[in-house]
């Protein structure tokens, strides 16, 4: 009999025949890991199964290699406290649904965890954008896809970080970036050498920066491409701020403006 | 056991279909069913072929009753004003039940759930803005679950109603501590959502 108990953070759930469901939970030190839970369609557990939750996790299975059965019981509800906000809302169902796709099952990432739960506990803070940012470079790291952002890649000045290069992930200084400005992306502020301002406008040109990465680097080898819930929530963020463009608005279902 | 045939297994094979029925239910049932036929099988055979003749979708708002508009959309006694939204007719049925809202309704037939592929095209969604253009409503309210999806799709009703339809006034239900419940028995969760909704008295 295979089992292990640790704390975890749901990232979806399913509905599986009748009652149960099969949910998927990122946990401490097995990482992502999913496990059938009975009666998990019930009205006294759905609340628990809510992604963005903090669970503690007993999974049991017969042979390692199954499905297994998941025992959850909810440890702190963090779901609960973005959902008057759509923008916050937003944030979490991306994160979770960037880890439940992009993550290999059942390999540890204790780091990204403990960011994952650092993000969601601090959702009400009013620098929760910048983090979310931060976030996003972590799971690029993660990964394997980590940007360099403390010097420049064209041997410019590293306290001048301007720009990030859209095909090496290296951080470009204003002077060496300026001729070819328009193929490169925008750094926010907050990730520039100085940490600058965590504005709306320097989040969303981190949420683009980070999106072409995740586009290019992460998905572009998955079949369904990035997570319908981060779309969401990148086109959600630019309605925000009012910087709506025919880019930005990548949905199918015609929701722009 | 002998193997069942002809209608007794078809009759079993559909009960097996039923939600919360599994095939030693649906043989019980059946087993039932045939044993008294008189009392329970033909009372039951009648009900749903008048059900299944008679109901319909109404077209309007998405309610199932026996007649297109249903009696809600047609009853001239409904506050017009009001508008509310309910992700399916069980939760239509759970807000007629406490006799507390005499407003219209609008069903959408589910959430939208990246997870489970349903999307904006696969609610009536598109249908909403029209109904409350055409209706005069002056409220919106958005009665879904205080769920993750719940919400997400009350967010995203918010942002298509409020570009399609501006001036219309949309609101949700209250999320907090239910009538009877005590603190100490309520999640983290609930209790913050209360104090965050918490009306001066």
């Amino acid at each position: 009999m295979e089992q292990w108990q640790d704390q975890g953070i749901v990232l979806s759930a399913r509905p599986h025949g009748e009652n149960g469901a099969v949910v998927s939970v990122l946990t401490e030190n097995y990482g992502r890991h999913a496990g059938y839970v009975r009666g998990g369609q019930s009205s006294r557990n759905r609340g628990a199964l809510q992604p963005g939750n903090l669970v503690g996790a007993r999974w049991s299975s017969r042979v390692a290699d199954q499905l297994g059965t998941f025992m959850l019981e909810q440890d702190r509800n963090l779901a609960a406290g973005c959902m008057d906000d759509a923008l916050r809302l937003g944030a979490l169902l991306s994160a979770c649904a960037l880890c439940d796709a992009a993550l290999p099952e059942r390999e540890a990432h204790p780091g990204l965890f403990h960011g994952l739960q650092a993000l969601l506990e601090n959702m009400d803070s009013d620098i929760w954008g910048a983090a979310y940012v931060m976030w996003e470079v972590a799971l690029l790291k993660e990964l394997g896809f980590a940007l360099n952002l403390s010097r420049c890649a064209g041997g410019g000045d590293a306290a001048a970080l301007e720009w990030i290069s859209p095909k090496t992930g290296h951080a470009v200084s204003r002077e060496k970036g300026a001729p070819y400005q328009d193929k490169l992306l925008s750094l926010p502020a907050f990730l520039k050498p100085d940490r600058g301002d965590t504005s709306d406008e320097e989040v969303f040109t981190g949420l683009r920066m980070t999106f072409h990465f995740l586009e290019h680097w992460v998905f572009n080898h998955h079949s369904r491409g990035i997570p319908e819930q981060r779309l969401r929530f990148h086109e959600r963020f630019a309605r925000h701020i009012g910087h709506l463009t025919a880019k930005e608005g990548i949905l199918s279902d015609g929701t722009q403006g | 056991m002998a193997q069942q045939r002809g209608p007794l297994d078809s009759l079993i094979k559909a009960l097996t279909g039923l939600p919360g029925l599994g095939p030693r239910s649906a043989r019980r049932i059946a087993l039932h069913l045939v044993m008294n036929r008189g009392k329970v099988m033909e009372p039951l055979v009648a009900a749903l072929e008048e059900t299944a003749r008679s109901v319909k979708i109404c077209n309007a708002c998405g309610n199932i009753d026996v007649c297109d508009p249903c009696r809600i959309c047609a009853d001239v006694r409904r506050d017009a004003r009001f508008l509310c939204v309910v992700a399916g007719v069980a939760d239509l049925w759970a807000v007629e039940r406490t006799g507390a809202y005499k407003g219209k309704y609008h069903v959408l037939g589910g959430l939208l759930s990246a997870l489970d592929g349903v999307g904006p095209d696969d609610l009536r969604i598109a249908a909403l803005p029209d109904r409350v253009r055409n209706a005069q409503a002056q409220e919106v309210i958005l009665a879904l679950s205080a769920t993750v999806d719940g919400q997400a799709t009350a967010h995203y009703l918010t942002d298509r109603m409020a570009s399609a339809i501006p001036g219309v006034k949309i609101s949700r239900l209250a999320h907090g501590v239910p009538v009877g419940g005590e603190l100490d028995y309520l999640d983290d969760g609930t209790i913050a959502t209360a104090l965050k909704s918490r009306a001066a008295l």
